[in-house]
């Protein structure tokens, strides 16, 4: 960690629980992560189900208007959501995941990918659920270099001393 | 005059914060740094992040569309 340790008072630790891994929900945890890390706190995230992509090498994260009727895109000076039977037709998930990204990048929000390294430069620890990698066949070779492997145990016990324990 | 000048333009959040405390560790104990940003939540951001880590927000300007921040390194 760093040597601007946290002066305040409250919470010293934080954990998340990473359940998603959609372009959109892939954000929350890595801002909460990132920085809680800048503030002094020991942060560590146990990435579980479909949160665990999140730390695969090759990112290519999509989102999906389909069941989101809060999804409303700015266009033309108005805010434009989706009708689902649009989300059928092919391309049309990629074509927005693509229009969220360039969204993002014009107003300048950081990538996942940026994000994430830069957490693990800040000394998050990242716990990849050694289920999940076994039930959708992953090894840590596809990984990114830092996540360590456990079960729920290993959270749990990582919880038992967290002030602040988030499921996202 | 601040000790360095960290320029957090354009950036949105949690970039202003995540620069300013790599910033920060390069700034000795009791240096100062200024950031400028054009993020209009940084405003209470960096009271927060002040707040928690117990670095000084000596002070915090507007000027124009562009937010200025001087934080005095506290350790």
């Amino acid at each position: 960690m760093s040597s601007v340790p946290g002066g305040g008072s409250g919470a010293k630790s934080m954990s998340i629980i990473v359940t998603k891994g959609s372009l959109d929900w892939a954000y929350p945890p890595f801002i909460l992560s990132t920085t809680a890390a800048a503030m002094g706190l020991d942060v560590t995230m146990f990435f579980t189900f479909y949160g665990l992509p999140l730390l695969l090498k090759n990112l290519d994260l999509k989102l999906s208007p389909l069941g989101n009727p809060a999804m409303k895109m700015p266009m033309a000076g108005m805010h434009m959501g989706m009708p689902n039977i649009a989300s059928m037709i092919p391309g049309v998930d990629a074509a927005a995941s693509q229009m969220m990204s360039n969204m993002m990048k014009k107003k300048g929000v950081a990538s996942i990918q940026e994000l994430r390294s830069l957490a693990l430069e800040s000394g998050v620890r990242m716990i990849a659920c050694q289920m999940t990698m076994d039930l959708f066949e992953y090894t840590l070779a596809d990984m990114i270099e830092g996540p360590e492997l456990g079960g729920a145990a290993t959270y749990i016990e990582v919880a038992t001393h967290s002030g602040i324990n988030l499921f996202i | 005059m601040a000790d360095q000048t960290l320029d957090a333009k354009g950036l949105n959040c949690p970039l202003p914060i995540l620069r300013t405390k790599k910033a920060l560790q390069g700034v000795t104990v009791g240096g100062t740094l200024e950031v400028l940003a054009t993020d209009p939540g940084a405003v209470k951001d960096f009271e927060a992040f002040c707040r928690t880590t117990g670095n000084e927000l000596v002070t915090s300007t507007t000027e124009g569309n562009v937010f200025k921040f001087v934080i005095k390194r506290a350790r």
